[in-house]
């Protein structure tokens, strides 16, 4: 065994253009754990995803997947890598042209030379785990948005990573599904034998499976714990978010000049 | 869409578009008409070829019969070297007449053969000898203005 | 004042520099394109279902097209051409002015509008919902997956589309001037067929729908590619695509057409 962190990242700081969007990230994902990324939106998660995915190149540190150091790798290397891992995207991201069965089975017959026959039955079976077997006929535009986010979820499963980062998939979600997608993750997770990484808004529900939890504000890591530590923790931010308070020391406002300067200025124009 | 379904349309779009292509060489262009393969060779000299380009047709009786190849300048006799190529099928006597001549009054220039009655036939690499030169439209002219200034002098002189 | 006159300055430079800086970039996409374009090949059946929706869904408007201005350069010519007696050579204008010009670049025009801005507006879109981020974090690279079966489909349609476009004007010049006014049937052809060679004029048409596909098939998934992600972007990158093509097919006629037919 390697290592046990699936994935390490360190000191790192990303910037688009002039913003600073990350800075000083410190995350260990353990092999074999679901670990939870909360914060507030525009704090960074999709970034961070996107840096261990490789999209994008840290301006100063790094995040290392299985021992090698992403943005290191040269482009083979990389796409070597990203075949074992999966990514469910915040906005789903569908192949708009092709039905949903053909989007799940996409990789499968990109980089597989399975029989016809036996892609039918992964990708009914990986449909049939979001609940959506029957909907394999259908096209990504006639799915509802939380439809289109579970095809997207057995999209990403469809080649078992090794890793697989989920970005928000929660989101447009009924309380039914999801209790069910939330076990599907745990479950997942436990029979491949994988490593996922959740970013999330929805606490309550994310506590329920998850083993590790990293609070994100501002680009920095605040705060990070067990769930049954963060239930417990009593004061502060975690608290804000944990039970939804709008007062407390996380602003809830994206950084900017004070409101009543803004509505001076629109005075003056008038 | 259906797998085969797309494969039938591009199929029959490729088949067309080939057809499309064969049409404009054989029905609108020269492809058909004339085959290099079954054709010889024959050279003409001229004192001037006027307008004649390179694969401008060659005719007998209007029928086109072969293409002009190449013109050069023989620079020993200075006279004009127009080499074509005649259909096989088509044999000419020793003595034809070879004359450049002009489709219309404003049409391409064109090289005609009017065959003589010689019994021996051209075979390829042998040469025309008789030619007439093109109609140069200048010199016509400056001739014709000549004559009538000639005339014009004669008729001053009548008294 | 002076603030001003190097604001204006520096202005100029930054947008040359940008030129500069997007043809390189253009260029690289382009070459990526070539190199990457193996499975295009392997994997026909992508190739092949471009080819359906640059090529086959175009048919409808180049046959039309085509017939039309076949059908009005036989009216035009004809009116012309009597003038001076000469109206036996209708079919050789005809002919020689659709194979030698007016079927590829119209063609072109034409692929360019319909397919060109389809292209574009399709990648533009696909990038803009992250499905081309998606395919890289597939380890499917967008290039070798998307963008070159679709540069492939493009160019193999173009010429097949010129000579498809070319073939219907002929026809319809056939029909006003020989059917309709009643120039004779057999001059029509054989002036046509004496004129018309096949290497100088059908030849090098061909050709030259074959680099019309090449340029406007790049310049329409360039502009998609490089689109910015929102709808304006789109948009805005479809206007481009369009404009820039149709210059583009302008300019190519007028240099090769220079090249080509440059000492007859
Ligand atoms: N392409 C981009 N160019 C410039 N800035 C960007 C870009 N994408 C994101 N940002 C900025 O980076 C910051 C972090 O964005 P990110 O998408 O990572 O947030 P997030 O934590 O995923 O938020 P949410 O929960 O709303 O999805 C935001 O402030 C955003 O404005
Ligand atoms: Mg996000």
């Amino acid at each position: 065994m390697p290592s046990e962190n699936l994935v390490e990242i360190r000191d790192l700081n990303f910037t688009y253009d002039v913003r600073p969007v990350l800075q000083g990230i410190n995350m260990d994902i353990p092999r074999g754990k679901v670990v939870a990324i909360m914060g507030l939106s525009g704090c960074g998660k999709t970034t961070l995803l996107r840096l261990i995915g490789g999209q994008l190149k840290p301006s100063q540190g790094a995040a290392k997947v299985a021992g090698q150091t992403v943005h290191e790798l040269d482009s083979d290397a990389l796409y070597r890598m990203r075949r074992r891992m999966g990514m469910l995207f915040q906005f789903g991201a569908l192949f708009t042209d092709i039905s949903v069965f053909d989007n799940v089975a996409f990789q499968m017959r990109e980089h597989t030379d399975l029989p016809e026959s036996l892609i039918r039955d992964l990708v009914l079976l990986k449909l049939e785990a979001v609940g959506l077997r029957g909907a394999h006929d259908l096209m990504p535009a006639e799915l509802s948005g939380g439809m289109a986010r579970r095809v997207a979820l057995a999209r990403a499963i469809a080649l078992d990573p090794m890793l697989i980062m989920y970005d928000e998939p929660f989101a447009g979600l009924d309380t039914i599904s999801l209790g069910v997608i939330g076990n599907l993750i745990r479950h997942l997770n436990d029979a491949l034998g994988a490593t996922s990484i959740v970013v999330t808004h929805d606490i309550q529900e994310s506590l329920k499976i998850v083993d590790y939890v990293y609070f994100m504000s501002e680009g920095r890591v605040i705060a990070q714990g067990t769930p049954a530590e963060i239930r417990a923790v009593d004061t502060g931010f975690v608290r804000q978010f944990v039970h939804g308070e709008i007062d407390g020391p996380m602003p809830f406002h994206y950084p900017g000049a004070t409101y009543a300067a803004d509505l001076a200025l629109e005075a003056v124009h008038a | 869409m259906e797998r085969t379904t797309l494969d039938l349309w591009v199929g029959l779009f490729v088949v067309a578009g080939l057809a499309a292509v064969l049409v404009l060489a054989m029905k609108v262009g020269n492809l058909s008409t004339f085959n290099m393969s079954e054709s010889y060779i024959l050279q003409a000299d001229f004192d001037n070829i006027g307008g004649l380009k390179a694969r401008a047709p060659v005719k007998s009786a209007g029928v086109v019969v072969g293409r002009v190849t190449a013109i050069t300048f023989d620079n020993a006799t200075y006279r004009a070297r127009v080499s074509m190529v005649i259909d096989k099928r088509y044999k000419f006597p020793k003595d034809t007449f070879g004359k450049i001549l002009t489709a219309g009054l404003l049409g391409e220039q064109y090289l005609g053969l009017d065959p003589g009655g010689d019994e021996v036939m051209l075979k390829g690499g042998d040469k025309i000898a008789k030619t007439q030169s093109a109609v140069v439209l200048e010199s016509l002219i400056s001739s014709f203005m000549y004559n009538k200034a000639a005339e014009g002098d004669a008729n001053a002189k009548k008294p | 004042m002076l603030e001003r006159g190097l604001a204006a300055i520096r202005g100029t430079g930054h947008r040359v520099v940008n030129a500069i800086w997007r043809m390189g970039y253009a260029s690289r996409f382009f070459f990526a394109v070539l190199t990457h374009s193996g499975m295009s090949f392997r994997r026909f059946y992508l190739t092949v279902k471009e080819i359906y929706f640059a090529g086959v869904l175009s048919l409808i408007i180049i046959l039309v097209s085509g017939l039309f201005v076949g059908m009005v350069l036989g009216l035009q010519g004809y009116e012309t051409l009597q003038k001076y007696g000469s109206e036996s050579a209708l079919g050789t204008l005809v002919a020689l002015s659709l194979v030698r010009e007016l079927g590829p670049v119209l063609a072109a025009l034409l692929f360019a509008s319909r397919a060109g801005s389809a292209i574009t507006a399709e990648i533009g879109l696909m990038k803009a919902t992250e499905q081309i981020t998606a395919m890289e974090m597939m380890a499917v690279n967008p290039i070798a997956r998307v963008v070159a079966p679709r540069f492939w489909g493009g160019v193999i349609s173009m010429p097949l589309l010129a000579a498809m476009f070319s073939a219907m004007g002929v026809f319809g010049g056939y029909l006003v001037g020989v059917v309709m006014i009643g120039v004779d049937d057999g001059q029509f052809w054989s002036q046509m067929q004496s004129a018309v060679d096949f290497r100088r004029d059908v030849l090098n048409g061909v050709i030259k729908s074959g680099v019309f596909g090449v340029a406007v098939t790049a310049i329409a998934l360039f502009e998609g590619y490089d689109a910015p992600p929102t709808a304006e972007g789109v948009s805005r990158a479809t206007t481009r695509t369009v404009v820039t093509s149709s210059l583009a097919v302008l300019v190519l006629d007028f240099l090769l057409t220079a090249f080509m037919f440059r000492g007859i």
